[in-house]
């Protein structure tokens, strides 16, 4: 019963504070009632007994969010993101997309045939759940996660203003790098 | 090893938390006091005075400051350092031996972002700006040396469960075979401290940074909070490193105190003793030579315990 109470309190926790993201007039504020949120989604997870996807949940998310902080200075272009500014843009088509992915995600989650669980799960079971969704599917995550990272490599080079040949020499052949800004490795 | 605790404990482990932190600022009042001319001992009681004087001083307020983060970010602090205490074995008794407790920590420390971060924004103050973002381009330095610097010993004891990890260390403590880590797990409790040397989020330079701002009970909170960290840190490294309770002759809990606060004495002496480490020169250091000598500290360590198997 308890149990029941608490979980309710964590769903209602992770919509309010998800409906706050687009309600708030400030990237800060959005930033994190979307980490609020995304914690109360870590503790329920933690509820059904996976300790360490509800804890690497809470920490990645909080990171993450941090991490928008830093992009959110870096490439808003005259820092709109420290003014109070609207949430929300586009509103028609916002709302037709939204719309359209909660029907459809709630059909898939009354229409799929769900497989009944066999026996319950013994042993560790963070490792039997990744084994459920993960196991008959090694070779796509396999083929993706390094086509992902060569994405993130390459965009990453291209982002780069300043690649080795400007930082080593036109021969790479420099004693010491040239950086514009001092200080780290190399002067 | 680890003993069930009833909740109520907690209450007990707060205090012991909040007099070990305020024992850490005694010892730095007397750095302080030593370094003005002063007897060491007239400095001890400076943290006493500084926290009446604080809760007597009234708020000091900014323009349009976001008065909620700000608050947030003010107590955000001491509640961390207070959620960190539930995986930290004092002697033989733990509060919470979750089996993801190496993990758990990491993911407070990880909280700090948020909190140090939002202590610098919600002023509303460009210095107090500059220095949540100093504290965040910090953290993106001594992160991911730190996950690795956790990591070892987990490998090393088979498990995540903090009470597992004391257990491993019998016959040898980790920190003999894993010093790389342990000094790399040290000096990121010092940097998610924001204490010096890599305390430049808080720096005089910008006139206090995170700390400009803020006055009163919320700067009380702040300060306590930082030494709290510092505190929970150390008795972390205890456990993760330094043989947990171990020791001769004297019980376990006396050990787990005597180490943490040895520990505790070294990060507070180390702030006065070394120059300031900023963190866009600390960027290029921490990724090229820190961050490959934690993988390597990992490496040898998931070696030896595979050939020893």
């Amino acid at each position: 019963m308890l149990a029941v109470i608490v979980f309710c309190a964590l769903a209602v926790v992770a919509i309010a504070s998800g409906v706050a993201v687009f309600r708030v007039d400030s990237m800060a504020r959005a930033t994190y009632a979307l980490a609020i949120s995304f914690v109360a989604v870590g503790a329920m997870l933690l509820m059904f007994d996976l300790d360490y996807i509800g804890v690497i949940t809470i920490l990645m998310m909080v990171m993450e969010m941090a991490i928008m902080a830093i992009y959110m200075i870096m490439f808003m272009g005259m820092n709109p993101a420290l003014m109070p500014m609207s949430m929300v843009h586009n509103n028609r088509w916002a709302l037709i997309l939204s719309a359209g992915t909660f029907v459809l995600l709630a059909a898939g989650v009354l229409l799929v045939p769900w497989p009944a669980p066999a026996e319950s799960p013994t042993g560790d079971l963070t490792a039997s759940l990744g084994e459920t969704i993960m196991g008959s599917k090694m070779l796509v995550m396999l083929t993706v996660s390094p086509i992902l990272f060569a994405t993130i490599i390459a965009a990453l080079v291209l982002a780069n203003p300043r690649g080795r040949y400007d930082r080593w020499g036109d021969d790479l052949k420099r004693r010491s790098p040239h950086d514009l800004r001092r200080g780290g490795l190399g002067g | 090893m680890s003993s069930l605790l009833n909740p109520a404990w907690a209450l007990l482990a707060a205090v012991v938390l909040g007099v070990l932190a305020l024992v850490g600022a005694g010892v730095h009042g007397m750095v302080i006091a030593r370094s003005e001319g002063r007897s060491a001992r007239s400095g001890a009681l400076s943290p006493v005075f500084e926290l009446a004087r604080l809760l007597r001083q009234r708020r000091r307020r900014t323009v349009a400051a976001d008065v909620l983060l700000w608050r947030v970010g003010c107590g955000g602090l001491v509640v961390v350092a207070l959620l960190k205490t539930a995986v930290i074995p004092f002697g033989s008794w733990i509060l919470a031996d979750i089996p993801v407790g190496i993990v758990w920590f990491n993911a407070m420390d990880v909280l700090l972002w948020a909190v140090l971060w939002l202590l610098g924004w919600g002023a509303n103050s460009a210095y107090g700006l500059i220095g949540g973002y100093r504290f965040l381009s910090q953290a993106v330095s001594y992160e991911l040396p730190l996950m690795f610097a956790l990591v070892t010993p987990a490998v090393a004891a088979h498990s995540l469960q903090v009470s597992e990890v004391v257990a491993a260390q019998n016959g040898l403590w980790f920190v003999v075979w894993m010093p790389v880590a342990f000094l790399i797990f040290c000096a990121s409790v010092i940097a998610f401290s924001s204490w010096s040397p890599f305390g430049t989020a808080a720096g005089s330079d910008i006139a206090g940074g995170i700390l400009s701002e803020i006055s009163g009970v919320d700067r009380l909170l702040v300060l306590a909070g930082r030494y709290a960290l510092l505190t929970t840190g150390a008795a972390f490294a205890v456990a993760m490193f330094l043989g947990g309770g171990a020791g001769p002759l004297l019980p376990d809990w006396l050990w787990t105190l005597l180490k943490t606060l040895l520990l505790l004495f070294v990060f507070v002496a180390l702030r006065h003793r070394l120059p300031a480490i900023r963190p866009d020169r600390l960027a290029e250091v921490a990724w090229i030579i820190v961050l490959p000598l934690a993988l390597l500290q990992t490496l040898f360590v998931a070696i030896v315990v595979v050939v020893g198997r």
